[in-house]
């Protein structure tokens, strides 16, 4: 009532220049002041009055929308000729000008020839009404056909599962009601029983509506056809899935058996190490994160297992040594990283729950490289608090380790790479952190101390994530802001995987392979309708038009260190960029033998937009190699 | 299509219910002491001509022949109202204005000993200048008869109705009246300094605020009322500046659902606008009820006593009828509940009348029939249908419901063979019912009109679920065959002419198989469709219509048999009696008539609604009519007598639908709040309140057996509710009935069974087959 109780109605006239106008228009010269202003009250007081018995035309039409034809019957009513001619069926397409501190709306009438109108073929004729049947609900349950809306849109869909309580509070309430009740009326015993009995029947019934639920035949060809396609063997088909499930909205239904397909698929593919299809599920797992009708609460109990495992599993692939699993890792990582982000809550606790999984898993010894790499992966993440709190705090240990390995005496190759990987990871993650938490002046030896044997390393990473960050603050004031938010990270995180996951996809077996299709996709990809493509447009548009650029520059001369192709205005961020990826291609070859991977981290300046883009540059200038 | 003769089926039936029915509707006007309402033209031939001249028993073929209604000279005759079913100012002994405040308290709290109309005791001065302008009005517009009787009956009794005046004014359409109005809104002009009225309301809004807690609730009615008159008097009064500056000030103090009233008046800043202001005349004509507890009124009292605030006074002795009541005084939620009505709540006495809701007794004859055919159809299920069926039958018929109207209180027409027949099917399918309850709901079919882009605004089905009718915007009816059997008309009067009567299948024969088709479309109408309605017997159909006319259809040949006029304005709703032969439509002109098939002019006329009727249902026992209006309110009228014999207050929006429960006890209304009411009839109380909706409800119905009621909506959602426990707690509960002091539970989420949402078709009609299948309409509308 306290809004309704706000409307204010106001007693607005119309303007005394309309009525001179309208005066002037029929002929009549001067109109007085005095004159004008009586109309004026006059015509307005007669105006509402229309309006309002044209409303009751409207309510008993059944429309929302008031019509001219409302307004004629008022006039009818009024015994005043109706206006003829001003037939819209919609609206009336009132044009709109100003000018000379006036505002005006008129209503633009076309001089009409007659002949064309002659000339016109007769427009089709309308169809006829009719009637067509279909059911609402059968026995109370509404089926899922074309005829009926989707159903339940993604609000009622988290309410349901957030607050599954709250549907039956009002029988609770009316129980202790009706307990009252019983006394004050001095109900017999065995009925107030009853009552509570049937009460609290009636309150569980509504909890829990038992109904096994089945998909229509479309439904199941759907259904059929998705999976099929995302696990397939066609990517332009995988993509159209894929874009698809992110994007159409009576998913709902289906959403259980989504949820059991991908965990019973990744729990069958992580056994079979087979990681082209744990990656075309997580790419499923994402779409359907996507979705905006879809809230996947209900279904985290399926997802989350089978995203954790293809960020830490010991084995994603066949031949660890040389396919690339770590970026599944990487997308788990991020899909894990939103997961928690959407849908974390104080009662579910996830986020707490996986950062302690990550942690402790992270802290045993006996942790195999590959689980190290994807709880670290994990955790980074997880937003700048967690590297604050979790990970820079192990540096120095981890340093330790990764120095036993690297440096120490022959280990199996497969740990090397590991530790390199993990290496890499920890420098990309931290430094943006550390660059934050340290004040200026970087010393490798302070740094040295502090973190130990990742410290001097770090130290030129921290080095350049500030120039970055200085950079990009001078290009646009926004990009600093934004990083600290989480929604820029996500735009981000899901960047690479534009870039990657095809790579992989299309050759998962070998190294040397992506970099080609990198090259050979990326000007394709926009043409792509896929989602990801999209995704890289929209991410792209904040700052990153520069960096498709580079991308595309560095595409064209495959080598190239020191592309140095300004495009247009943006010619201060591209710069650096390149100049970064340059200097870091020397920097690490000199420290660290054989690993390229370094470019990754080094060209990496802060949590920004160009991360994504930087990361390809290394990868393709280090893959040729 | 006019000049098709009438066929012999038709003709042979429709002398037969007249001729059947002729001489009961004769009985009926003569038997009744109706109150005919002496100064109104239209009803006195109405009745007169029951006797005389135009038993015309053979429905007219065609519109044209039909004489028109003679509407009388000017608007007069519309808003006829009788005297006995306004709520007039004069029902209430008045109090003299110029009595000391502290004597004339009496007969306010003093209920007005006769619950009917009474004839108020003392003559005044104002009451004095109104009659001699409605006799002035008379002379002028040559009603001799009425303003003798008027000249007569002045001396005797006071008993005469403003409201007539206030019709005479917002129908001005001719200015020769208008002085007479002017009369009429004089009581305005006690002229009081413009610049202490904002003083007075702040006064009174002051003194309600320090007010104990216990009386701030009661006494905070009265701010809307006096706000209102207080602004009146201001506009009448030409400070036109003055009353702008105090409406703008504190109309937002008034509460949300008087918004819409309070719009019209805002617009009004000249004396001119206030003669032709419907809702002004409302206000002016009809006294606000507010009831109170006894504390509170002494509270008041004393307070306007104290300080002389002869203004506010003014206002309350004259505009506002203040019901004191013994006991607690109301809390805010219990005044909420029942509050919204434009002129306020209703009077106590006004719902004391006994109502006789129950259902009447159904004929016995097709009870062996109907075993007979029961045996040779089902061989298995023998022994269990037989059981309930004779349980409900047996004790339907058998027991006389103590709370049914006697068998022949209103003469209805006789059961045809065909009837009965109907009948049997009826018993049989109701054999094969679904039980319905919480957890076995109804199933929804839901037909949707496809290309309606004119506008579907109206929706029926017949009783049997095989026909749908449409009401359109583009002035036609159409009506749908929803069964594989389709619409057939009659043959042509040669065709007719060579056929053998004496065959077998004589019904079959008459039927022109070339017109057979899936829906027939209906033309004659020239305005929007509002209101559809099938006859029980399905034979025939009614619509009305905004070009003021009823128009009868018959289903046999698919042509309009007559245009019933007499609401000169759009009439929104009509519906056949369940019974057939009666029916009730309700318009603009703010009257609700009920007619009989073959009278071309209305029998009764109920008037009273302070805006448009809205919506029109008959009681299940046909001995009452339901109205609904525009003006928040709803009333329930006798239609032996005419009198309105229950006014519900509660709704906060104009009312678009009402249903009766198959019972009879209770009724259910939704309005454009979205809200549903439930009301019981027998005493006239609100029982139950379901939240849900957020738009108009359009669409109410209940289940076969009453346990669910479905509604639908703007919002595009059909709802269903538990009616059984809805109801539930009241059989237990002793009403409170003297105080009204009504609590609702808000229990409107534990009583919604299902919610069910269509893609964008508004639901704006429901109907449960006769095995409680749920059908739903509206008309699909892209967005």
């Amino acid at each position: 009532m306290a809004e309704e109780k706000k409307l204010k109605i106001s007693n607005t006239l119309l303007p005394t220049e309309s009525m001179k106008v309208i005066a002037e228009s029929i002929g009549i010269a001067q109109l007085s002041e005095e004159t004008c202003q009586s109309l004026t009250e006059e015509v307005s007081y007669r105006i509402k009055e229309l309006a309002q018995d044209a409303l009751k035309y409207m309510h008993h039409g059944k429309r929302k929308k008031l019509t001219t034809v409302d307004i004629d019957c008022a006039l009818k009513l009024k015994n005043v000729e109706p206006l003829y001619g001003f037939h819209a069926q919609e609206f009336i397409p009132f044009r709109y000008a100003s000018g000379g501190g006036r505002e005006l709306h008129f209503y633009e009438e076309k001089e009409v020839d007659l002949s064309d109108i002659i000339n016109t073929p007769l427009p089709r004729v309308p169809l006829d009404v009719c009637l067509k049947a279909h059911w609402l609900s059968i026995e109370g349950v509404q089926p899922a056909i074309p005829e009926n809306p989707p159903p339940a849109p993604k609000e009622q869909q988290k309410v349901e599962s957030t607050e599954p309580l709250k549907v039956i509070k009002p029988g609770q309430e009316e129980e202790g009601q009706a307990k009252g009740k019983g006394q004050g009326a001095a109900a017999t015993d065995g009925k107030g029983k009853d009552k509570k009995k049937s009460l609290l029947d009636g309150g569980v019934m509504k909890l829990k509506p038992r109904t096994t639920h089945e998909l229509s035949v479309e439904q199941q060809l759907y259904y059929k056809e998705i999976t099929e396609a995302c696990v397939g063997s066609c990517e332009a088909k995988r993509a159209e899935a894929l874009q698809s499930i992110a994007t159409d909205p009576g998913l709902y239904q289906m959403l259980p058996r989504f949820s059991t397909f991908i965990s019973e698929g990744v729990r069958v593919n992580v056994v079979q190490n087979n990681l082209a299809l744990l990656i075309y599920l997580m790419r499923m797992v994402k779409a359907l994160m996507d979705n905006p009708t879809l809230y996947l609460e209900k279904y985290l109990h399926e997802l989350i297992p089978a995203v954790v495992t293809c960020i830490v599993s010991r084995q994603l692939c066949l031949r660890p040594d040389v396919d690339n699993h770590w970026a599944l890792r990487d997308f788990a990582a991020r899909l894990m990283a939103q997961i928690c982000k959407n849908f974390s809550t104080t009662t579910n606790n996830i986020q707490s729950r996986i950062t302690k999984t990550f942690t402790k898993s992270w802290l045993d010894d006996k942790t195999p490289w590959t689980t190290r790499y994807g709880c670290i992966a994990g955790l980074a993440e997880l937003g700048h608090d967690v590297i604050k709190t979790l990970i820079i705090q192990r540096l120095q240990i981890e340093g330790e380790r990764i120095r036993t390995v690297l440096e120490g005496p022959v280990v199996s190759n497969i740990d090397k790479i590991g530790a390199d990987h993990v290496q890499s990871l920890l420098l990309k993650h931290c430094a943006p952190v550390v660059a934050k938490i340290r004040s200026p002046p970087d010393n490798q030896e302070s740094y040295k101390t502090d973190y130990g044997y990742l410290g001097p390393m770090l130290c030129t990473h921290v080095v350049k994530a500030r120039a970055q960050a200085a950079m990009q603050a001078q290009q646009v004031n926004r990009t600093t802001l934004t990083i600290t938010q989480p929604r820029p990270t996500l735009t981000i995180s899901q960047s690479p995987q534009t870039s990657r996951a095809p790579s992989i996809i299309k050759v998962p077996s070998s190294i040397t392979l992506p970099m080609q299709t990198l090259v050979s996709a990326r000007p394709s990809t926009p043409t792509q309708p896929s989602p990801p493509a999209t995704k890289f447009i929209m991410m792209s548009s904040a700052s990153g038009s520069s960096s498709t650029q580079q991308v595309i520059t560095l595409r064209t001369t495959p080598c190239g260190t020191g592309s140095t192709s300004p495009v247009t205005t943006t010619v201060a961020s591209i710069q650096p960029i390149v100049k970064l990826v340059s200097t870091s291609q020397t920097a690490p070859s000199s420290t660290v033998t054989g690993s390229t991977q370094k470019y990754i981290v080094v060209s990496l300046p802060s949590a920004s937009e160009s991360k994504a883009q930087s990361s390809n540059n290394s990868l393709q200038q280090h893959s040729p190699k | 299509m006019a000049a098709v003769p009438e066929p012999p089926a038709a003709q042979s039936e429709a002398p037969a219910s007249a001729a059947a029915s002729a001489p009961s509707l004769a009985s009926v006007s003569v038997s009744i002491p109706v109150p005919i309402p002496v100064p109104v033209p239209v009803p006195v031939p109405a009745l007169a001509a029951t006797p005389s001249p135009t038993p015309s028993p053979t429905p007219v073929p065609t519109p044209s022949p039909t004489p028109t209604p003679a509407p009388g000279p000017g608007p007069a005759p519309s808003p006829a109202p009788s005297p006995s079913s306004t709520p007039s100012p004069t029902l209430v002994p008045k109090v003299e204005p110029n009595e000391s405040p502290a004597e004339n308290h009496k007969p306010g709290p003093v209920p007005a000993p006769a619950a009917g109309p009474g004839p108020a005791p003392s003559p005044e001065l104002p009451d004095k200048q109104t009659l001699l302008a409605v006799l002035q009005f008379l002379k002028k517009n040559h009603f001799k008869e009425a303003e003798e009787i008027l000249r007569k009956e002045a001396n005797l009794q006071e008993s005469l109705d403003e409201s007539l005046l206030r019709a005479a004014g917002q129908r001005g359409s001719d200015s020769v009246h208008q002085p007479d109005v002017s009369s009429v809104l004089s009581a305005y002009s006690n002229e009081g300094d413009p610049s202490l009225y904002e003083e007075y309301y702040t006064g009174l809004k002051g003194f309600i605020e320090t007010a104990l807690d216990a009386f701030k609730a009661e006494l905070s009615t009265l701010l809307y009322p006096v706000f209102v008159h207080l602004y009146l008097e201001l506009v009448y009064n030409e400070h036109e500046r003055e009353a702008r500056h105090f409406f703008h000030k504190y109309h937002g103090d008034q509460e949300g659902y008087y918004h819409d009233d309070l719009r019209v008046l805002a617009g009004l800043s000249k004396k001119e606008h206030m003669q032709g202001n419907e809702t002004v005349l409302d206000f002016r004509t009809s006294k606000f009820v507010l009831r109170i507890s006894r504390d509170s009124y002494q509270c008041l009292k004393r307070h306007l006593q104290e300080r002389h605030n002869n203004q506010i006074w003014n206002i309350v002795q004259e505009h506002l009828f203040i019901d004191v009541f013994d006991g607690m005084p109301r809390s805010k939620q219990q005044i909420e509940v029942t509050s919204g009505g434009m002129a306020g709540e209703a009077k106590r006495e006004a719902n004391k009348t006994k109502v006789f809701f129950g259902l009447l007794k159904e004929p016995e004859i097709e009870l062996p029939l109907d075993d007979e055919d029961e045996e040779g159809e089902n061989e298995e299920g023998k022994p269990k249908k037989k059981k309930p069926k004779k349980d409900s039958l047996g004790a339907k018929s058998k027991k006389q419901d103590p709370n049914a109207p006697p068998q022949n209180r209103i003469p209805l027409p006789e059961l045809k063979d065909s009837d009965k027949l109907d009948k049997i099917m009826i018993m049989k399918e109701a054999t094969k019912r679904v039980k319905l309850g919480p957890d076995c709901l109804p199933s929804i079919c839901f037909y949707t009109f496809l290309n309606a882009y004119q506008g579907l605004t109206a929706v029926d089905f017949t009783d049997d679920s095989s026909l749908i009718a449409g009401g359109f915007a583009d002035s036609t009816v159409r009506v749908w065959s929803v069964t594989p059997k389709k619409l057939r008309s009659v043959k042509g009067a040669t065709d007719l002419s060579l056929i053998d009567k004496e065959s077998e299948d004589v019904l079959e024969r008459i039927m022109d198989e070339k017109t057979a088709c899936e829906f027939k479309m209906l033309l004659g109408h020239g305005g929007p469709v509002y209101g559809t309605s099938f006859s029980p017997d399905r034979n025939y159909l009614l619509s009305s219509s905004e070009d003021g006319t009823v128009r009868l259809w018959s289903l046999q040949t698919f042509t309009c048999l007559v245009g019933y006029k007499g609401h000169n304005y759009p009439v929104w709703d009509t519906q056949f009696s369940p019974y057939g032969y009666y029916f009730i439509s309700g318009g603009h002109d703010r009257v609700a008539r009920l007619w009989v098939t073959d009278h071309y002019q209305p029998l009764r006329i109920f008037s009273g609604h302070l805006s448009d009727v809205t919506c029109t249902r008959f009681h299940p026992n046909s001995n009452y009519v339901v109205t609904g209006s525009a003006d928040r309110t709803i009333r329930l009228w006798d239609v032996l007598n005419g009198n309105c014999v229950r006014i519900l207050t509660g709704h906060k929006g104009p009312i678009h639908s009402l249903v009766f429960s198959p019972n009879g006890r209770y009724l259910a209304s939704g309005a454009t709040d979205g809200r549903i009411l439930l009301w019981d009839i027998g005493h006239g109380l609100l029982v139950g309140e379901l939240k849900g909706h957020t738009d108009t409800v359009y669409a109410l119905k209940f289940s076969r057996d009453g346990e669910i009621l479905a509604s639908g909506s703007m919002d595009h959602t059909v709802k269903m509710w538990d009616t059984v426990k809805a109801f539930e707690d009241l059989e237990t509960d002793d009403f409170s009935t003297a105080t009204g002091h009504i609590n609702l539970p808000d229990n409107s989420q534990e009583l919604l069974l299902g919610s069910y949402m269509t893609k964008s078709t508004p639901v704006i009609g429901l109907h449960f087959t006769r095995r409680n299948l749920l059908l739903a309409a509206g008309a699909y509308n892209p967005q």
